[in-house]
């Protein structure tokens, strides 16, 4: 190989078709690979299903210029690397083509106004508004999410979790108290920054029943990390329960942990599941719970020997005490307002006898 | 007696002494200012006795000397010597360019005028930035090892990733291309240095001052620094004082920018050679001139938007308070408007570098020149309607966003001209694969991966989706680690001959390639699929579904650090001990390698003309310059073709 002195036009070309051959199978590998892989968490909305297509979509159309770069690179390395003996040899001086030039400039112009198009579809698809949507209104602050719902009668309902029926549109009204949060469910694959000062709005129609995180997309300060929630897709019928027995005050937070979401379920609430569900163990270590969170203090010692007085106030009023060592203002004030009273004791009662 | 006058002389002169007395006087100035500011409102002052040493007092103090004791310390160091003494009508040095050229390392710790030697601070101080900033990097990465907390708490935590990006983004890729370039760039053109080397010099000086503010901010009152480097109001003006150490610094390191781009351009203009008309100026210096205007126009924007935080921050503006009348997302708009096109920013010169490097090393002209050159333009056009792409999720009016999608979608339009312009360029050259085309080759693919995952992004919908995640974290660093970084290290190969008058060592050059490559995919090529998993950015704990996967990306993250060592030795050493070079060991035909290594204190000893273009690799017998012997030129009638400097005719 290394001893033609000159490449020829026809070698060229017979370079040329051994590339295209090698590009078109290595595209077709990294296309299958790309689709193969698992990218996405569980598909719990129907914008899911949309924006999962387009990213599909979008591989078929990437990997391939990605790939063909490469090959091109390595075909070049492998036929074009200098030989013993072309210390002092020159390529050919090719200044240009313009007609290649036209090619690869408006072929990639072409594709990239259908894909625009086509996500302009899409868009246009998963933000469209359904007149019978339900309206949840979503508060961040530093760091928590509190969920507004209203009830038959017409009364704001607050819950620190938040509930969907399954198959109907939501209208979420995301705002801030504070600083910019983002409302972001992965499920849901939809995400809107709460910003102080205005209204934002996300329509998301859950379609699988579970429970899925709740995640604060944008820096918020220092619980930025631990600001999450659980967002809980159930049945119509159990969605409507769920909302009557928050409004009327009665039973719990979270359906007693069954798997299904039946919501609603009477009797009295769990202190270890309000505790999980509400997001303490992001922060709080407690052996009880299995939880290791290292924000705020380790409630398996600073709470032991306390009475249940103290732990009642270091829930409603966080900044009241603060333990040595730890930050105030950093655990949410509202829990108050968000936990209903039952709950409430439930979670005293809860951790008087496990940090004990 | 003589020991006495030996320190006050020490203190007049401009220089180290002076600068430290200057930076006690700027901040006792601080001190004083703000107390009799205090005095005269009626707040509480170190007068009130000890209870008036409060935090208020001091906070203030702070702030007032971050501003003014840089200012003191550039004027202590002597970067307004000149300008003083003209001012005020004093005699001048008479000789301009006194201080011209670095006979021992202490020369490269003064205020000089000479290009090369700022090309060099320039450089050598942006890499000390960028291994501080790595550093940060690699604590960032041994905190995500594992959920839950290990080493630091959320407040070091949120400082550890907002440092490391900020020294990166303004204290490395951005001042290290102006350190490449101002070496560089007088040379291509043919001039014997920039147009305003005083200005050059004060450019440099504003950098260890950005910098080290930006790293000093650990031991400010409550941390460093902790709401990343975009800084979102209002976070940004309710957090501790740290948060001003970053407010300042990029005003420093922004205005180090914008005097070094406005010196590159009138440079560029006027100081071309006879017979460099544009159309036969190497890339890089069209790179650097795309470049320049980018700065210069959306610089100033950032600046803005650091004092309305400032502002709101230190005196109660209330830009960014809704409840009166503030809008928290106008400080998006102004701070994007200048960092998106600050990515072009620190991608154009990088651009031009790999351009310079891939025609040589594949002893070929660059294919379609005038495309390469008009692709810059067009990018930096294109850079200025695409801001809001980074807001596609902040809320504001909705259908700003279909607009934003587009422009940012056709922005890969011209990036991809260049990229199968270099391609073409490879194909049938005779490829020297060392370690600058190495770098060179590893970041055309590199960055291909880096503009393909930004094309997804310009998708609205994905990015609904992966905003603030991981893939966002992956994108970045494939853009400014496999695209820029890559760039500045092939660069930095490339040109250290000329610069340092020594040969590095090849092997360890390849093998730190080889080591970077595989380790800097292995590091950010899985953030890709976890960030679409659902693992936000910014946060030190997360969720136990990603931890396999960032264990593993902690390790490589950590073999990616240590093979930067490798270049840090290898330069260290061959600058030391390495072999001489010669004046053009790649047989360059741009016109700084026709001038020894490194180059005659004013650059060239004879007036180069421009007599071709820069890339005429296999033509036979082609020149780009030709040096006429002294004295010649006032005889010879300049060639029609080579009409000066000034008309861009071909």
């Amino acid at each position: 190989m290394g001893s033609e002195e000159i490449t020829t036009s026809a070698e060229s070309r017979s370079h040329l078709k051994e590339l295209l051959a090698i590009g078109l199978i290595a595209s077709v590998i990294g296309v299958v690979l790309g689709i193969a892989i698992d990218w996405f968490p569980t598909q719990a909305s129907e914008e899911a299903e949309r924006i999962d297509t387009l990213w599909d979509v979008l591989i078929v159309f990437s990997v391939p210029v990605f790939v063909l770069v490469v090959v091109v690179v390595l075909y070049c390395v492998w036929r074009y690397g200098m030989k013993p003996g072309e210390e002092l040899k020159d390529g050919p001086p090719i200044h240009g083509n313009t007609r290649l030039e036209i090619i690869w400039t408006a072929i990639p112009a072409i594709i990239l106004v259908a894909l625009c198009s086509y996500s302009y579809v899409v868009l246009t698809d998963i933000e469209e508004a359904d007149a019978r949507a339900l309206n949840v209104r979503v508060v961040g602050e530093q760091f928590t999410w509190t969920f507004y719902y209203k009830d038959a009668s017409g009364e704001e309902v607050a819950s620190p979790q938040l509930y969907v029926p399954r198959g109907r549109q939501v209208n979420f009204t995301v705002q801030s108290l504070d600083v910019i949060h983002d409302f972001w469910v992965p499920a849901f694959r939809m995400k809107i920054d709460a910003v102080p000062g205005v209204d934002t709005h996300l329509r998301v129609t859950p379609k699988t029943n579970g429970r899925y995180p709740v995640v604060c997309a944008e820096l918020c300060g220092l619980g930025h990390a631990v600001m999450r929630q659980t967002a809980h897709v159930v049945d119509p019928p159990a969605f409507e329960q769920w909302l009557e027995d928050r409004a009327s005050g009665a039973a719990d937070g979270g359906g007693g942990g069954g798997t299904d979401e039946a919501g609603g379920e009477a009797g009295a609430p769990d202190g270890q599941t309000i505790f999980t569900d509400a997001g303490c163990g992001g922060c709080h270590a407690l052996a009880d719970a299995g939880t290791t969170g290292g924000v705020g203090p380790d409630l398996d010692d600073s709470l032991a020997q306390r009475d249940e007085a103290f732990i009642e106030q270091g829930i409603v009023e966080p900044d009241a005490e603060i333990a040595e060592g730890y930050t105030p203002g950093l655990m949410p004030p509202n829990f108050g307002e968000t936990l209903q009273p039952a709950e409430l004791d439930a979670l005293v009662e809860y951790l008087a006898e496990v940090s004990g | 007696m003589m020991e006495r006058r030996r320190l006050t002389a020490k203190l007049r002169a401009p220089g180290w002494y002076r600068a430290g007395a200057y930076l006690v006087g700027g901040v006792l100035f601080a001190a004083a200012l703000v107390t009799v500011a205090r005095l005269a409102y009626g707040f509480s002052t170190p007068f009130d006795g000890a209870d008036g040493w409060d935090a208020n007092w001091q906070n203030a103090v702070l702030i007032v000397a971050l501003l003014a004791a840089p200012l003191f310390f550039l004027v202590g160091i002597g970067c307004f010597d000149y300008w003083f003494y003209w001012a005020s009508g004093r005699p001048t040095r008479p000789e301009d360019h006194s201080s011209h050229g670095a006979t021992s390392w202490r020369d490269y710790f003064r205020v000089n005028t000479d290009h090369k030697v700022i090309g060099i601070q320039y450089v050598v101080t942006s890499f000390f930035f960028m291994l501080v900033g790595g550093l940060l990097a690699m604590l960032v990465r041994a905190e995500l090892a594992a959920p839950g907390a290990q080493f630091v708490d959320p407040n070091a935590y949120n400082g550890l990733f907002s440092v490391h990006a900020s020294l990166m983004i303004f204290l490395f890729i951005i001042p290290v291309f102006a350190g490449l370039a101002n070496y560089v760039l007088p040379l291509m053109i043919g001039a014997p240095d920039m147009a305003f080397p005083r200005l050059n010099a004060l450019s440099f000086w504003m950098l260890p001052v950005a910098g080290t503010m930006m790293t000093a901010s650990f031991f400010a009152p409550g941390g460093s620094f902790a709401t990343g480097w975009t800084a979102y109001a209002p976070l940004s003006t309710s957090v501790p004082m740290g948060q001003l150490f970053f407010t300042i610094g990029v005003q420093f390191a922004g205005a180090s920018s914008i005097a070094t781009a406005l010196n590159f351009l009138v440079s560029i203009i006027t100081m071309r050679a006879p017979g460099m008309s544009f159309w036969r100026m190497p890339l890089l210096v069209w790179a650097n001139f795309s470049t320049s205007l980018l700065v210069v126009i959306a610089t100033p924007f950032v600046a803005a938007s650091q004092f309305f935080v400032l502002l709101d921050y230190a005196l109660g503006f209330n830009f960014f308070v809704p409840e009166r009348s503030g809008d928290v997302l106008m400080y998006q708009h102004v701070f994007w408007f200048y960092s998106h096109p600050a990515v072009y920013i620190m991608m154009l010169p990088g651009f031009g570098i790999v351009s310079e490097i891939l025609s040589v090393k594949a002893r070929k002209p660059i294919f379609g020149y005038r495309m390469m050159a008009f692709s810059l333009l067009a990018i930096v056009l294109l850079g200025f309607t695409v801001w809001a792409h980074h807001m596609f999720v902040s809320g504001m009016q909705a259908w700003i966003r279909i607009p934003m999608m587009v422009t940012t979608a056709i922005i890969a339009v011209p990036t991809g001209i260049k990229i199968f312009s270099w391609l073409a360029t490879l194909w049938r050259g005779v490829l020297h694969l060392d370690t600058p085309m190495l770098f060179a080759l590893g970041f055309l693919t590199m960055f291909t991966l880096g503009g393909i995952s930004g094309v997804m992004l310009a998708m609205l919908p994905v990015t609904i989706h992966v905003s603030d995640t991981y893939f966002i974290v992956a994108h970045i660093h494939y853009v400014l680690y496999g695209g820029s970084l890559f760039t500045i290290f092939a660069g930095v190969y490339y040109w250290f001959p000329k610069m340092t008058g020594r040969m590095f060592d090849d092997r360890l050059g390849r093998l730190h390639f080889w080591l970077t490559f595989v380790s800097f995919n292995l590091t950010f090529g899985p953030m890709h699929l976890i960030g679409v998993q659902g693992m936000p950015r910014r946060v030190a704990d997360y969720a136990d579904q990603f931890a396999t996967w960032n264990l593993f990306i902690s390790l490589a993250s950590f073999v990616l650090g240590l093979s930067t060592l490798i270049f840090v030795y290898n330069v260290v050493r061959a600058w030391r001990t390495g072999p001489r070079a010669e004046a053009n060991p790649w047989r360059s035909l741009t016109l700084e390698w026709q001038v020894t290594s490194p180059p005659p204190i004013f650059n060239f000893d004879r007036v180069p003309t421009v007599v071709g273009g820069p890339y005429e690799y296999g033509v036979p017998d082609a020149v780009h310059g030709i040096f006429r012997p002294a004295g010649e030129e006032a005889r010879t009638p300049q060639p029609s073709a080579v009409a000066g400097g000034d008309t861009s005719r071909e």
